[in-house]
């Protein structure tokens, strides 16, 4: 292996260059890292095909049953103030159980990429999720918010965007957090019929929609853009009890001009208009060049070049953004092996890459119950800056490195490298053997020379998982 | 001891020179344009506290009539603090703060935000500062973060985001530190070292864990008390010891406030956290709590009538603690608007009468020195600074 260091005067990141042949790499950088249980994908083709692996399973949560819970929840609250009963049993143990499905959200994504023997499906529903951000409000929305992810993201992360972008935007999950669900038409048909009712339009999905969704906040819409979208995006609308429903008498009347095409018209509004128009929006420019940027920070660079991004654009334009097509031009770019470690990962896949780089299966982390599951999964990523389905905004997780290393995240990072593979193994492993599975050959020379100096295996071990060569990709 | 070897410190000279300019704690710091003395900390009550049971308005007929089991008064031990007023008993170690004049409050104060009532978007717009203008733009980040960009000399070091919930009043350009108290970083001599190593040539690495080392070390671990307040002490102990130093600027949240039924157990435990917090400052700023203000600030009040299960459900108006040797404190601000019919919001909230961030405004113009213009414009964007309550002694 032949290391240059290219020096620093360019860049805060240290710049390593070497030779990582692909597996390291794909593994590494597309999936969470190598695993002394599963051998690395072998080349671009394998890794596009376990993008397929990230299907949703049988057991996907359903918008349905997330809205039988809730309503059930709606219930025992309404009794239990009707009654003026001080305790009620069956309402705490549902409430616990909704507020519980954080951690068993958590507990299943973690064990399903531990598990992916390629990891990158994954890696894109953690990156959809993301981009297409949602928060639940209470525990009633926790399994919606599930739901989400299994109804609106994994069907499409191999599919076209631009299904993935009407999944999202009408989901119910997405319409109570950006509040379409309370935009309504100011001449809509419910709005001449209440007249006392100050019904009006709510910009925010039709907004993010634009900005965040799909064409950046440089590109050239303009404020009336979103009005216009925003009109025609009333009719969607969402309760637990008569479930998602495209409403025309809340709809605004007439046609909407979206960034210079008309939509709807003066025929009864449908929700195939909203189609059409996000259809035409995600196959813009400005689309495929803003998300292929988006995707090349996330998983290449957080300054990745104008040509690997106008390469995976070009193709976007040719394939009315088939995504498989876009990560393809980013897989076998050489972009992915220069900027080798330049990322850090992100909590979540920090967390995950080090189960993986313990032998921890997905079985293991399935069998983790309360208290332990809290104590040794989201509470830690928590402290590490990644409170799960707490993101702070509709932009989601910061992807610059500087946002993630600061002393109280990596503080927390060392802490639970010194402590959690305590509760989760009967026996630490090996260091020595396991800098070689976990890196492949990739580790540096600082750390190849710390870790047999430890005092203990289970400092050997903490220094491998809190190196910043692990904590990079 | 490890010995380094020569080409690594030679590496490493290299590199300081294009690292130390970007990190923000290796620049040189300066306190000069700071007001030496002035000290804030802002404890954010995440859940709504009900300010009509932590400050009970006793003298007010109505609250008899609307509430049952909770907010009794000083018959059923509250403590009376004015013949209108009276403290929660389990804020009764508070008490000896309000008989020296550290201790005061403000009643029928909310943030613009209206009638959702969702705990998020209340904190969301009470941490940014704004107006009512969900959603929030999180690119102008958190009012406090935004105070530190309109104070010269403020450096890293100046604000620090203390626990592990993230602090989004914070958040934002200006640099500051976060640190949580409980954050044990409990590495052999040997490891930090095999840490300095391995982290020395990456360079985010490297400082981020120079300083989490250096903070980890400046905590006292053994001093942390036990018991069910032993989070809540610790973090304003650990805050006053960043205080005691170079900062000047804490945040923390408290949790826990959400009473939706069983109020007297649910509350009780919240103020006995929130009495413990204040208790840790006090104790651990000693001469300096002098010159600290501390704002105990909530998303929203709770609805004035008792629930059907001894609670109290999402509301409007709510309550802002005061404390501090800086504060003019023993006594009430603000308008109190009744709680009989007609007077309520929306036939079911106390009336907000002051925007909180008017109180908040006026202490960081007191303290700080800060302008008007900025409160209003760049800080609290939309405020109306309003006449001066004088909190400040």
């Amino acid at each position: 292996m032949i290391w240059h260091n290219f020096g620093t005067e360019f860049s805060e990141v240290t710049a390593w260059h070497m030779t990582v042949d692909f597996p390291q790499l794909a593994a590494i950088r597309l999936g969470y890292g190598l695993s002394p249980l599963t051998p690395p994908p072998q080349d671009p083709a394998e890794v596009l095909a376990g993008i397929g692996l990230a299907s949703p399973l049988p057991t996907a949560m359903t918008t349905s049953r997330a809205a039988t819970m809730s309503i059930r929840l709606a219930d025992l609250r309404k009794a239990r103030q009707e009654r003026g009963g001080e305790e009620d049993k069956e309402f705490q143990a549902h409430n616990q159980m909704l507020g519980r499905q954080i951690h068993r959200d958590l507990q299943r994504r973690i064990a399903r990429a531990v598990d992916d023997p390629v990891g990158i499906g994954e890696r894109l529903v953690q990156f959809w999720a993301d981009h297409f951000t949602v928060r639940p409000d209470g525990p009633g929305q926790n399994p919606l918010a599930m739901a989400f992810v299994d109804e609106a993201i994994r069907p499409h992360v191999n599919g076209r965007f631009e299904d993935m972008f009407f999944a999202a935007d009408t989901h119910p999950m997405m319409l109570l957090y950006l509040d379409q669900n309370r935009s309504k038409g100011p001449n809509s048909i419910a709005a001449i019929k209440q007249p006392k009712r100050n019904i009006g339009l709510n910009e925010n999905l039709a907004r993010e929609a634009l900005e965040l969704h799909t064409l950046g906040v440089g590109a050239p819409y303009t404020q009336k853009d979103v009005r216009e979208l925003a009109e025609l995006m009333t009719g969607l609308s969402y309760d637990n009890r008569n479930g998602f429903n495209y409403r025309p008498q809340i709809a605004e009347p007439g046609a909407e001009t979206v960034m210079g095409i008309n939509y709807g018209g003066d025929k009864r509004a449908v929700l195939q208009d909203i189609r059409v128009a996000f259809r035409d929006i995600a196959r813009r420019p400005e689309a495929a060049h803003y998300i292929s940027w988006k995707l090349a920070v996330h998983f290449v660079s957080d300054n990745p070049s104008p040509d690997l991004v106008d390469a995976m654009a070009a193709k976007w334009l040719d394939t009315d953004g088939h995504l498989p097509q876009v990560y393809r031009v980013m897989i076998t770019h050489p972009e992915l092996a220069a900027t080798f470690r330049q990322k850090v990962r992100q909590p979540f896949d920090y967390v995950v890459a080090a189960l993986r780089a313990l032998g921890v299966t997905g079985r293991q982390v399935m069998a983790l119950d309360f208290p332990q599951l809290p104590a040794v999964l989201t509470e830690p990523i928590a402290r590490m800056g990644q409170r799960w389905m707490r993101p702070i905004g509709p932009d989601g997780w910061p992807e610059g490195a500087e946002s993630w290393v600061a002393p109280q995240l990596l503080a927390a990072r060392i802490s639970w490298a010194l402590t959690a593979p305590g509760k989760l193994l009967t026996q630490a492993p090996d260091p020595r053997a396991m800098i070689e599975t976990t890196f492949g050959g990739t580790q540096s020379e600082q750390l190849a020379w710390a870790v047999p100096k430890a005092e203990s295996q289970a400092e050997g071990v903490a220094l491998i998982l809190a190196s910043n060569d692990f904590n990079r990709r | 001891m490890i010995q380094l070897d020569r080409r690594l410190f030679l590496k490493s000279a290299a590199l300081i020179g294009c690292s130390a300019a970007a990190h923000p704690l290796t620049s040189t710091i300066t306190f000069a344009a700071l007001p030496a003395d002035s000290r804030l900390v802002v404890i954010i009550l995440r859940g709504a506290m009900d300010g009509l049971d932590a400050i009970q308005p006793y003298g007010d007929p109505m609250l008899a009539k609307l509430r049952q089991n909770i907010s009794v008064g000083p018959d059923n031990g509250a403590l009376d603090l004015d013949g209108f007023y009276a403290l929660h008993p389990r804020l009764a170690p508070l008490k000896p703060l309000w008989d020296k004049g550290e201790l005061a409050f403000a009643h029928a104060v909310s943030t613009p935000y209206r009638d959702k009532r969702s705990h998020f978007d209340g904190q969301d717009l009470l941490e940014a500062g704004s107006g009512n203008d969900l959603p929030i733009d999180w690119r102008s980040g958190g009012w406090l973060n935004r105070m530190l960009q309109a104070m010269p000399g403020s450096t890293a070091e100046t604000a620090y985001a203390v626990g592990v919930e993230p602090m989004r009043i914070l958040s934002g350009e200006a640099a500051h530190l976060g640190w949580a108290p409980r954050a044990s970083l409990a590495l052999s001599p040997q490891a930090q070292m095999l840490f300095d190593h391995v982290y020395h040539d990456d360079p985010i690495f490297r400082e981020a864990a120079r300083d989490a080392f250096r903070i980890a070390a400046e905590t006292d671990q053994t001093a942390m008390t036990k018991g069910p307040t032993a989070d809540a002490t610790a973090l304003g102990a650990f805050a006053a010891t960043r205080l005691n130093a170079q900062s000047r600027i804490a945040a923390f949240s408290l949790s826990g406030w959400d009473s939706h039924a069983n109020q007297p157990n649910v509350l009780g435990r919240a103020l006995d956290n929130l009495a413990a917090a204040i208790i840790a400052l006090r104790d651990g700023l000693g001469a300096n709590w002098g010159s600290t203000t501390v704002l105990a600030m909530t998303e929203f009040g709770r609805t004035v009538r008792e629930n059907g299960s001894g609670g109290t459900d999402h509301g409007t108006g709510g309550a802002l603690l005061m404390a501090g040797g800086a504060i003019r404190g023993g006594r009430a601000f603000g308008d109190w608007p009744g709680l009989a019919d007609g007077q309520l919001y929306a036939d079911r909230d106390l009336l907000p009468t002051r925007d909180v961030r008017a109180y908040a405004a006026w202490a960081l113009r007191g303290q700080f020195g800060i302008g008007k213009d900025v409160l209003e414009r760049t800080i609290f964007p939309g405020l109306d600074l309003g006449h001066d309550p004088k909190i400040l002694a």
